[in-house]
C-alpha cells in the first residue's frame, strides 16, 4: 500500500509531469514563469488547492455521483466544485492566515481556470482510484507542476540575459526551453519501482 | 453580410486564437500529435464554442452580470457533456485518442473569452458566427500543427504515407517535446515574416503591465523598463473573475485592452 502511493506520488510528479507531459495548466506555466518569486507563490497555491480539490472531488464522485448512477455529469460537478472551492480556501485563509494569504493571494482566483486542478480531478477517476490515492495523486500531480515551472522560471532568468535571435525572442524561445525540459524529463519514464 | 463573413476570417487569419491570441494552448499542445486528431478536437470545440456563444447570446439580456462567469460554466459544461457523450456514441476511436482533453473543453479559455469578450455583446448570428469563425481557426492551427508534427515524426499526413520510405521518422515529434518544438516554430516563422502575436503587439505598444498573461519575455528594453516591479506584483489580480468584471464595467477603447480582457479568462 504504502509503496503504491509512492508509486502514485512519483508518477504524478516526474513520469507524467502535468505541464511538460500532459500539457495541463500551460497558460500559467508560460506566463507566470517569468518571475521566480511569483512561480514559487503559483507553484505553492496550486499544490494546496489541487490537493483539495482532488480529495473533494473524489468524495463527491464516490458518494453522489455514482450512488446516484449520473457519473456522466462529473466535468459539470466538478469545475463547480473547484471554482466554489477556491473561492472558500481564498476566504478562509484571508481570515485564518493571512501571512499565507499574502503570499498566494493574487495567485489563488487564478487557478479556477487552470486545466490542471480539472485534469487531475478526471484523470482521478478514470483511473478508478480511491480516497487516498486520489489526494496522493493530486499532490504529486501539484509537485510536479511546482517542480516545472520553477525550472522554467530559472531558465527563463538566463535566457533574458542572452542575445537571441529576433523572430525566436518571446514565446518562441521558452517554448523551445520547455521542449528540452520535456525531453529531459522524459527520462523519468526509466525509473522503475 | 460582409460583416458576418468578416467574423469567420477574423477568427481564422487576423486573430487565430491559437496562433495569435495564444489562447487554448493546452489543447493544442496535446492532441496535435497527428492531423487527424487536430481536426477532431478542432471541430469538437468548434462545435460547443458555437453551441455556447448561441446561448451565451441569446441569455445576455437575462443573466445578471455578478454571476455571469459561473452561469457561463455552467452553460460551457453542459454542452461539453453533451459533446463527449455524442462523441463517445458515434466516434468511439476519437474518444479514445483524444481521451481527457473532451471533457477539458470546458476550460478551454477560447471558449470563455469568446463568450466574455463577445458573444455577451452581440447579437445571436453574429455570435454563431464569430464562433464559427474561431472554432476553424482554432482547427487549423491545430490541423497544421498535426500535420507537421505527424509528418516529421511518422513521415506521414493523415496516416498516408508522404515521405519517401528511406525517410527515418523523427519519433520525438509526436511524443510530447515535438508539442512545444513545432508551436515554438510556427510561431517564430510568424514572428520572422510579420505576423505578430498579440502579446508582442501589447509589448510593442507598451505593455499593459500585466505580466501573468504575457508570455513575451518583455525582450523590448522600453516596455520592460517602463514597468515598476511593484506594478508587475498587483498586474495577476485583474485576470481574476472580480478584476474580469472589473474591467468589464470601463468601456473599451484601446485594442490592448481588449486583449487584456480576453485573456483574463485565460489565466
Amino acid at each position: 500500500m504504502n509503496q503504491s502511493l509512492i508509486l502514485i506520488i512519483v508518477t504524478g510528479a516526474l513520469i507524467n509531469n502535468v505541464v511538460l507531459n500532459q500539457f495541463l495548466g500551460i497558460c500559467s506555466f508560460l506566463g507566470v514563469s517569468k518571475q521566480m518569486k511569483a512561480s514559487v507563490s503559483l507553484g505553492g497555491a496550486v499544490i494546496f488547492v489541487i490537493t483539495i480539490a482532488s480529495a473533494v472531488a473524489s468524495l463527491m464522485y464516490d458518494y453522489i455521483l455514482k450512488p446516484l448512477n449520473i457519473e456522466y455529469m462529473r466535468t459539470i460537478i466538478f469545475i463547480l466544485v473547484i471554482a466554489a472551492l477556491v473561492q472558500i480556501v481564498e476566504m478562509f485563509l484571508k481570515k485564518k492566515s493571512p501571512a499565507v494569504y499574502q503570499a498566494l493571494g493574487i495567485y489563488l482566483p487564478l487557478i479556477t481556470t487552470n486545466c490542471a486542478v480539472l485534469g487531475v480531478a478526471l484523470n482521478n477517476v478514470q483511473d478508478g482510484y480511491n480516497f487516498i490515492q486520489c489526494v496522493a495523486s493530486g499532490f504529486g500531480t501539484a509537485v510536479g507542476y511546482t517542480i516545472a515551472i520553477v525550472l522554467l522560471a530559472s531558465i527563463r532568468s538566463r535566457i533574458n540575459e542572452k542575445d537571441i535571435p529576433a523572430p525566436l525572442r518571446g514565446a518562441p524561445i521558452v517554448m523551445i526551453a520547455a521542449a528540452l525540459m520535456s525531453i529531459a524529463f522524459m527520462g523519468f519514464g526509466g525509473l522503475s519501482f | 453580410m460582409k460583416k458576418y463573413l468578416e467574423r469567420i476570417t477574423n477568427g481564422l487569419l487576423k486573430e487565430n486564437p491559437v496562433l495569435v491570441l495564444m489562447l487554448g494552448m493546452c489543447p493544442a499542445l496535446a492532441v496535435s500529435t497527428r492531423a487527424l486528431n487536430g481536426i477532431g478536437m478542432g471541430l469538437s470545440t468548434l462545435a460547443v464554442l458555437v453551441l455556447s456563444n448561441l446561448v451565451i447570446s441569446l441569455l445576455r439580456k437575462v443573466i445578471p452580470d455578478q454571476v455571469r462567469l459561473p452561469a457561463y460554466i455552467v452553460i460551457v459544461a453542459s454542452l461539453v457533456t453533451v459533446t463527449e457523450l455524442l462523441i463517445k456514441a458515434y466516434l468511439p476511436s476519437l474518444y479514445e485518442s483524444l481521451g481527457i482533453y473532451i471533457p477539458l473543453i470546458v476550460v478551454n479559455c477560447i471558449i470563455l473569452g469568446r463568450a466574455e469578450a463577445y458573444a455577451n455583446k452581440h447579437t445571436p448570428l453574429l455570435s454563431v458566427m464569430d464562433g464559427i469563425g474561431m472554432g476553424l481557426g482554432f482547427t487549423a492551427a491545430l490541423t497544421l500543427a498535426g500535420a507537421l508534427r505527424e509528418l516529421l515524426g511518422a513521415g506521414t499526413i493523415f496516416g498516408a504515407r508522404v515521405m519517401p520510405a528511406g525517410y527515418e521518422p523523427m519519433l520525438i515529434f509526436i511524443q510530447p517535446p515535438g508539442a512545444f518544438m513545432i508551436f515554438a516554430l510556427i510561431i517564430a516563422v510568424m514572428n520572422a515574416i510579420g505576423i505578430k502575436t498579440r502579446q508582442r503587439q501589447l509589448v510593442e505598444s507598451g505593455c499593459d503591465g500585466n505580466c501573468a498573461l504575457c508570455a513575451t519575455g518583455c525582450d523590448q528594453p522600453k516596455a520592460a523598463a517602463a514597468q515598476p516591479a511593484g506594478k508587475i506584483t498587483e498586474a495577476p489580480k485583474a485576470v481574476s473573475p472580480a478584476g474580469a468584471q472589473k474591467a468589464e464595467a470601463k468601456p473599451i477603447e484601446t485594442k490592448p485592452a481588449d486583449a487584456k480582457k480576453e485573456g483574463g479568462v485565460e489565466a
